[in-house]
């Protein structure tokens, strides 16, 4: 192969990688990013009604409900970002760090337009930290009840 | 006293990193020999002195001084020996004294072992490695000081993050940073030669053994944790494509792209600017790794400290390094030739195809784990990419890369002739399918497993890493025997290099084994179970037999007797735990895991239901261990290479070729004599 020759393989080898990345990136990315909602969002019916999505904020004091039905691992709680809550159900084990008045994101969905129903329950850690998600979706409702009370 | 010791050091060590990083760079430009000697010196006195700095933060670690804030932050006078040792990575400022400990090491290491390079360009490395350390060091001193008083003294610790004390955090964070910091080995060679405009094949080969320590190095880094979210996280996953995994991932990968290229340049003196912009592209991962989880930007396990100024520190001191180093082969590289000519079937091309295929795989982990940092900064919202992003974008880039590691070797550079590869890969193709075959039908299922085309076509693919490097050690064995002798003659004179690639390419396929089955054939279950229970998974029976309380040095454990049973007779007794950590009221479930060849048995601890009920996970994953092998013997083959004799003989060469001659002079005399 001359150099020129080369220098076109070259070339050509990068673009058909970069194509076919940019190609399965894209398809990838539009099918799995799940987005992010705060239970304030959720009352005014801004997350959606089929898909997935992740909810954060504060496991309220005293909602976590376990169903001592059997042996069945459901569990109820309410998450909520000071404005608003949502309830939410979810089956299985919860992480360790898991507890009422702590930060939490669950990922799932609206069921009945109602009940967030967890597919997942994150609560990281640190007993200090809290999620990102959820201390943005807490600072959000104080500074709207702020505003609210201004007017 | 200590701690200000420590800081003395720190303060030496940047005066001492100031000369290296500048007067030997001077003395390479202007040829001045005594200013190029100074770097050596210098060099092993700044190593001396960090490594002061870190003997003075263990000791305040070790006594317990909590009157250093950092120390008071991460230890606490309950916590056992070994985890005040460990704790000093345990946090911030802890682990960057350890990066910069690191990098001195390497700095003394290049110093040392570098007796066979010529002078300027010694001088031109161990500069550019001054200058990083300058960088680490001021940002040690002035941002993220260990040292730090906390006045007055705290009467207790705040203790070490319960997760991090484990035996695997005692290894995991010195070794990803010795791969991390491994890298600017190779980047400061690929600097110095675009400073020094002489980018030959020569400096590839110099740097070739030093890439595989820092490529090993981070596989095992990796490795342990990625062992360690497994058996501590308690959720029994292994790899969770979390940003923080990425950060250590994408450096691995463009340092394989980087390790395969480095050996064209070094063999034919091709792909010459692409190898310098992949070393440049490696360290500059390592330190976006560094950034994304040391500046609070990434939220996980790792992100300790939420420092603003911290984080501009870094992503600054990223953008100096990243953007000079690309003004510099911009500049240079035009000028650099395209070295040897080959065809499309050859060596070069297959590995020009690996390249591509790493750098793009690291540009779509680099993608998936910016994007949403990118889109919550422009207030886009805030989003998550999860899991099947990126096996949707991995998975269709590795296979390809798979495929073609079995072939790439047994090409031969320049060209070859696809009769001679044919006869080669019949052997390849036919025992990989067979084998597959074989094993799906002999393979032992969890219950769960059903066959889906995926794990059938990943058991194809690991039987292909497995036999083509088979084939390729026998066809090798085999034509050596022309020339005569045993098998372990034969086997003996082969290179250090190629047995080292044989034993990671044949770990490759092991890796591959284990990723398929283990996640293909895993049963899960997440139930109750009450003392006396038996439950059955996968063909094993788990009967809880009782929770005792038991007291650990600083923590209260609930621990669980889980006797396993198969077919009724007594297998293996487990113990799962759930602790509970005493300084910082934090539980932790610490998973009893029984790992065999052919499956780990895995039982986590939830919470209690009642007194004699908890909630609990068990997992029967087969082949398990199979992941780890693969890595550990990708990483020793990275280690056996880099022993190789070529790299040791390199150094003798002026002295070897002079004698060479002398024989051929000897040899012409005699046959004139004749």
């Amino acid at each position: 192969m001359t150099p020129r020759k080369r220098r076109l393989m070259f070339v050509l080898l990068g673009l058909a990688a970069v194509s076919v990345a940019t190609a399965l990136v894209l398809n990838a990315l539009s099918g799995n990013v799940t987005f992010f909602f705060s239970p304030s969002q959720v009352q005014a019916g801004e997350a959606p009604r089929n898909a997935a999505f992740r909810l954060g904020g504060l496991v309220e004091s005293g909602s976590v409900r376990r169903t001592a039905v059997g042996n069945s691992l459901d569990v109820h709680f309410i998450v909520t970002d000071g404005a608003h809550s949502v309830p939410v159900r979810y089956r299985g084990l919860l992480p360790d760090l898991f507890r009422e008045g702590k930060g939490v994101v669950a990922a799932g969905r609206m069921s009945d337009g109602l009940t967030f129903v967890a597919s997942e329950v994150l609560a990281k850690h640190d007993e200090n930290y809290m999620p990102p998600e959820a201390a943005a979706a807490l600072k959000e409702a104080r500074k709207m009840h702020e505003e609210a009370v201004k007017k | 006293m200590i701690p200000e010791i420590g800081v003395f050091a720190l303060i030496m060590a940047l005066l001492v990193a100031a000369v290296q990083a500048t007067l030997p760079l001077a003395g390479a430009h202007w040829g001045v020999v005594s200013w190029m000697r100074i770097a050596r010196p210098a060099a092993v006195l700044q190593g001396l002195f960090a490594w002061t700095a870190f003997g003075c933060l263990a000791t305040s670690f070790l006594t317990g001084d909590f009157s250093v804030l950092y120390v008071a932050g991460n230890s606490h006078s309950e916590l056992p020996a070994v985890y005040r040792f460990a704790a000093i990575w345990g946090g911030h400022e802890g682990s960057m004294l350890l990066w910069q400990c690191l990098l001195s090491a390497w700095t003394v290491g290049v110093a040392l072992c570098s007796r066979q390079l010529p002078q300027p360009y010694v001088a031109r490395v161990l500069s550019v490695m001054g200058m990083l350390s300058i960088g680490l060091l001021l940002f040690l001193l002035f941002l993220s000081n260990p040292f730090e008083r906390l006045i007055p003294a705290a009467a207790q610790g705040r203790d070490l993050n319960p997760l991090l004390q484990d035996p695997g955090m005692i290894l995991h964070p010195p070794l990803l940073y010795m791969g991390y910091v491994g890298f600017s080995v190779a980047f400061a060679f690929g600097i110095a030669a675009l400073l020094s405009g002489e980018l030959n094949a020569a400096w590839a080969r110099w740097s070739r053994p030093w890439t595989l320590a820092a490529w090993s190095f981070l596989t095992l880094g990796i490795l342990l944790g990625s062992a360690w979210a497994y058996y501590v996280l308690g959720w029994g996953g292994w790899w969770f494509w979390d940003p923080v995994e990425n950060a250590s991932f994408m450096p691995w990968l463009v340092g394989t792209a980087l390790i395969h290229s480095l050996i064209v340049t070094d063999q034919r003196g091709a792909f010459r600017s692409w190898t310098v912009m992949l070393a440049i592209a490696a360290f500059s991962l390592s330190l976006l790794g560094t950034f994304l989880v040391r500046s609070g930007v990434l939220t996980s396990v790792h992100a300790f400290a939420v420092d603003p100024g911290r984080g501009l520190y870094i992503l600054c001191f990223m953008v100096m390094v990243v953007g000079s180093s690309l003004l510099l082969f911009a500049i240079r590289a035009p000028g650099v030739g395209l070295g040897g000519w080959f065809a499309l079937l050859s060596r070069e091309s297959l590995l020009l195809v690996n390249n591509v295929l790493f750098s793009v795989a690291a540009m779509a982990v680099l993608i998936g784990t910016l994007y949403p940092l990118l889109l919550d900064v422009l207030n886009g919202g805030k989003i998550s990419v999860g899991p099947p992003y990126f096996e949707a974008v991995f998975v269709p880039l590795m296979v390809p890369a798979l495929v073609l590691m079995g072939i790439g070797p047994m090409v031969r550079w320049k060209r070859s002739a696809p009769v001679e590869l044919r006869s080669q890969l019949r052997w390849a193709v036919g025992a990989s399918g067979i084998s597959a075959l074989l094993l799906a039908w002999l393979l032992p299922r969890g219950t769960d497993a059903t066959w889906t085309p995926l794990s059938a076509f990943g058991l194809l693919l690991a039987a292909w890493c497995v036999w083509s490097t088979l084939v390729q050690a026998a066809k090798r064995l085999s034509t050596a025997g022309t020339q005569g002798g045993s098998l372990r003659l034969r086997a003996s004179r082969q290179p250090l290099s190629w047995w080292g690639m044989l034993l990671a390419h044949f770990g490759i396929g092991l890796f591959v084994f284990g990723v398929t089955l283990a996640s293909g054939f895993e049963t899960k279950r997440e139930l109750t179970l009450s003392v006396g229970e038996t439950v059955s998974v996968a063909g094993f029976d788990f009967r809880l037999d009782g929770v005792d309380e038991v007291p650990g040095p600083n923590y209260e454990a609930h621990r669980a007797h889980v006797q396993v049973l198969r077919d009724g007779e007594p297998f293996v007794a487990l113990a799962p735990e759930k602790r509970r950590y005493r300084a910082q009221e934090m539980p932790l479930s610490q998973a009893a895991i029984d790992t065999g060849l052919l499956r780990d048995l895995f039982v986590a601890l939830g919470d209690p239901v009642d007194d004699k009920t908890w909630s609990a996970r068990i997992q029967v994953k087969p082949f398990m261990a199979w992941i780890w092998i693969g890595c550990v013997l990708m990483a020793l083959g990275g280690l056996l290479a880099l022993a190789d004799r070529r790299y040791r003989v390199a150094r003798r060469a002026p002295r070897t070729a002079r004698a060479q001659r002398g024989d051929d002079a000897a040899a012409r005399t005699a046959e004139a004599a004749s």
